[in-house]
């Protein structure tokens, strides 16, 4: 199981707890399981399929830049974080796509 | 992980620099020195207001001009998908960056990019852009965070809503977002302390005030594609910014970096490049543009100014029982402002249970701030080493001991929430302790000594370097960091290690975007650490290879053979072996070039655990007159390994000089339209070797638990606690704590006379 940090503004919605027990092997399994135990964090986190663009998360204390799709092994600590311009990088999952090129 | 045990033939050493001559000459070729037939010149106009809507552009008399070539405005912009633009060392929403680079609707600061022209000579474009007529209607300005957060404060985007944490909430508002951390429970440390100190801080908004101005120059080819020769931190950031902005197909497009005159930050956004791309395009010709320094002020992206409250609590024994801080940084005209940053450093140097932290990115019109060396981090520092200093002194302990007694080290957890590795903290904080100059007498009146610490973060991202091994047994190095701080030589040291080779023998060059594989940007401290990394498992490659070739000269199994300092040796047979250079001249016969290559993805922020770095600084006081003699200075910081110490040392040095020009004299003096009044290098005062003396280094070495050397990233935390230490140094001298940066003699005497009443 992994350990959640809930950030101090999300915790109205894990009943004051600050940190959730969360079973997952990637970052967007734990975001579906914190979900199921606590309602309305994923919505908080996560746009359609990729983490939220001014939230990062960090795994055992690094942000990571591939967002839901890092790894999460037993007794891990996941923070999620705020993610936003002049010292750190935006995950690179978040780049957009052009309706015109497709890139 | 370390590739050794700590014992080096060539990493630690102190190589002449491979750019040195170039350089020193005049030969090395930097943006401004690039030409190419059919050459164009382009200038902008620029807004003359800090805040106004755009209600009307008329291009027509400047491209009715002889000479005049093409205009462009924000109209020949295409429509971009909303998004984030990674730049490495910050993130841009990709429509915001655009709107920066051409303003749309709104000017949001005084010097905002109008439009664009291109003529055949600098001075016709000048004369057309004087014939653009643009119709504003001027609105109230706002230029400071508290200003801006205030009830009533005009409003610069009527679309921005408070976002807190992922929660859109109703309000229009200036401030884009708030975010906490929290750890304990802020209220029972406070509670459990002896002696609490609060104090507000303000910082000015200032410039990375690097020399060579933005320059660039482009080509939209026949065929589609764009090519680019410009001065950036990362070439690449360059092609998925313009791709972006202008939704292009990111690799059709080239960049070559040419030489920097420096860039600390300032040179990762673009700025230049689209407009030129599409001048380029509807003129069919290439279009180059160098941006005064008063563009470069009012146009390019400063470090934010910010508004800072602090509030720190300790026992009689000296323990920091809680602390919380409250930061409101200036974004500029867009949001996104490195507050989060400057959070999550505020409180790094210290292992405190109980603290609250509230960040806010609040928008103001002033320039898109962007990074300036370790964002964010000065500010705050500024705030809380004067905050710790105090408490010592009112708890009658030697500053740097209290510091000692609370400091963050391995497993200490960061007020954001992870836990650190292996750091250098502890370790900074003895150095500055046991340093002759600590206890040195002072000499004379009106003189103070302070100190301070400050964290900054290493990034690691992705980097790729390839090696070619020449008959001759030099090799050949390629890579796609742009280098600024010497890192064509730590990287290429890092090469030469590995393979055993002298670090003359590995020849560095920097390569455009065509030419080798992605490579973040030079920023986050990483280049070194990402960069010299890759190197490294190119050198493995080739060490690899190259014994293949030694077991088919030998007629052995290549698991017979073994390559230690740089000897290819049997491990059967003491007969058989050769050096590096021997066994390069047997390539030609035996299958003929070899050529490694190294990726890495060296993770994102807090890779490698970032660094400590502290200072200790006398100041003397004019009593008369305010003005402040910088006597002394030593710089310390963890290095994690020095791959070349004189790099090390001089990163150290440069960024004490430009904490301390933050701390004394450095700002955007604003008029209250939004004027800045100082845009000059002689208003902007940055210290000159004169002002400051030479400064003493003292490099820790904690290696960092991911890197095969150990290397630390070091071009960002020394600027971290000059302004503090500074003045806390000032604090000594005359007894006044000065919450305001600069600290320039007006500050320094209102500050006596407040005090003498």
């Amino acid at each position: 199981m992994a350990t959640v940090f809930i950030p101090p503004l999300m915790q109205s919605l894990t009943d004051g707890q600050t940190t959730v027990e969360v079973a997952g092997s990637t970052v967007r399994e734990i975001i579906n399981n914190l979900e199921e135990i606590h309602p309305g964090t994923k919505e908080r986190l996560v746009d359609k399929f990729r983490m939220k663009s001014n939230i990062s998360v960090a795994v055992d204390g690094e942000v990571t830049p591939i967002g839901m799709l890092e790894k999460v092994g037993e007794n891990t600590e996941v923070h999620f974080l705020p993610a936003i311009g002049g010292g750190v990088s935006a995950p690179r999952e978040e780049t957009p796509r052009s309706p015109r090129t497709g890139y | 992980m370390l590739a050794s045990d700590g014992k080096y033939a060539v990493i630690g050493t102190r190589p002449i620099r491979p750019d040195g001559a170039d350089k020193v000459t005049g030969r090395a070729l930097y943006g401004a020195d690039f030409y190419t037939a059919g050459l164009l010149h382009a200038k902008f106009l620029r807004s003359p207001h800090a805040h106004a809507v755009i209600k009307s552009i008329d291009t027509s008399r400047a491209e009715g001009l002889p000479g005049v070539h093409a205009v462009v405005t924000a109209k020949d912009l295409p429509d971009v998908a909303d998004g984030q633009v990674d730049l490495g060392e910050g993130a841009s929403n990709v429509r915001n960056l655009q709107r920066n680079i051409l303003a749309r609707d709104k000017a949001l600061y005084k010097g905002h990019a109008i439009a664009a022209v291109a003529a055949d000579s600098p001075h016709i474009a000048e004369q057309a852009v004087a014939l653009i007529d643009v119709k504003y209607e001027v609105l109230p300005a706002v230029l400071t965070a508290p200003d801006a957060m205030a009830d009533g404060a005009p409003i610069l985007h009527d679309d921005l809503r408070t976002e807190e944490f992922g929660e859109q909430t109703d309000k229009v508002s200036n401030v884009a977002e708030h975010f906490q951390y929290q750890n304990g429970d802020v209220e029972r440390g406070f509670a459990d302390a002896d002696v609490v100190v609060e104090r507000e801080f303000n910082t000015a908004t200032v410039h990375q005030g690097y020399i060579e101005p933005q320059v660039t120059s482009v080509l939209w080819n026949n065929d589609g594609r764009i090519q680019i020769w410009t001065s950036t931190q990362g070439s690449f950031t360059v092609r998925k910014e313009v791709a972006q902005v202008l939704d292009l197909q990111e690799s059709r497009i080239k960049v070559t970096p040419m030489e920097i005159g420096g860039g600390f930050g300032g040179k990762i956004p673009s700025y230049l490049e689209p407009p030129l791309a599409l001048l380029s395009k509807k003129s069919a010709c290439p279009v180059k543009a160098v941006m005064t320094r008063k563009e470069v002020f009012e146009a390019t992206g400063p470090t934010p100014g910010s508004y800072i409250k602090v509030k720190i609590g300790a026992d009689r024994e000296g323990r920091i029982t809680a602390a919380q801080a409250h930061l409101a940084y200036e974004a500029g005209g867009f949001p996104g402002s490195p507050v989060s940053a400057g959070a999550k450093c505020i409180f790094a140097p210290y292992d405190i249970a109980n603290l609250l932290v509230d960040g806010y990115d609040v928008v103001v019109n002033k320039p898109k701030t962007q990074a300036y060396r370790a964002p964010g981090a000065t500010n705050a520092a500024f705030a809380t080493e004067q905050i710790v200093d105090e408490i010592a002194e009112q708890l009658g302990m030697d500053p740097v001991e209290f510091r000692l007694g609370n400091a963050a080290k391995e497993g200490t957890r960061r007020a954001d929430g992870p836990v650190f590795p292996r750091i250098g903290c502890e370790q900074v904080l003895e150095a500055i302790k046991s340093h002759p100059h600590y206890n040195a007498p002072l000499g004379g009146p009106n003189r103070g000594r302070g100190v301070a610490v400050g964290y900054w973060f290493n990034v690691g991202l992705q980097s790729s370097v390839t090696l070619s091994v020449n008959y001759d047994g030099i090799v050949s190095l390629v890579e796609g960091s742009t280098d600024i701080g010497g890192t064509r030589a730590s990287i290429g040291m890092q090469a030469a290690e590995a393979l055993g080779i002298p670090a003359e023998d590995v020849q560095a060059t920097v390569v455009d975007t065509d030419s080798i594989g992605k490579t973040d940007v030079t920023g986050g401290s990483r280049t070194t650490y990402a960069t010299g990394w890759a190197a490294y498992k190119a050198a493995e490659d080739v060490k690899n290879q190259m014994i293949e070739r030694a077991a088919m000269v030998w007629e052995v199994a290549a698991d017979s053979i073994e390559a230690v300092d740089g000897v290819y040796r049997s491990k059967a047979d003491p007969e058989l072996k050769m050096s590096f250079k021997e066994l390069a001249g047997e390539l030609d016969e035996t299958g003929g070039p070899i050529v490694g290559r190294g990726t890495v993805d060296a993770g994102g922020v807090g890779a490698g655990g970032g660094s400590f770095s502290g200072n200790i600084v006398d100041v003397e006081v004019d009593p008369d007159t305010g003005k402040v003699q910088i006597r002394r200075v030593t710089a310390v910081q963890d290095a994690g390994k020095a791959i070349h110490p004189s790099y090390v040392e001089g990163q150290m040095q440069g960024g004490s000089v430009q904490g301390i020009g933050w701390a004394l004299n450095e700002e955007y003096f604003m008029n209250d339209d939004g004027t800045m009044a100082n845009s000059t290098l002689l208003d902007y005062r940055m210290p000159i070797s004169l002002d400051l003396p030479m400064i003493d280094t003292v490099i820790v070495e904690i290696p960092s638990a991911t890197h095969p050397y150990g290397v630390r990233g070091v071009g960002e935390a020394n600027i971290v606690p000059p302004p503090a230490a500074v003045a806390n140094a000032l604090y000594r001298a005359t007894g006044v704590r000065l919450e305001r940066l600069p600290m320039n003699p007006v500050a320094i005497v209102e500050g006596m006379w407040s005090k003498a009443g």
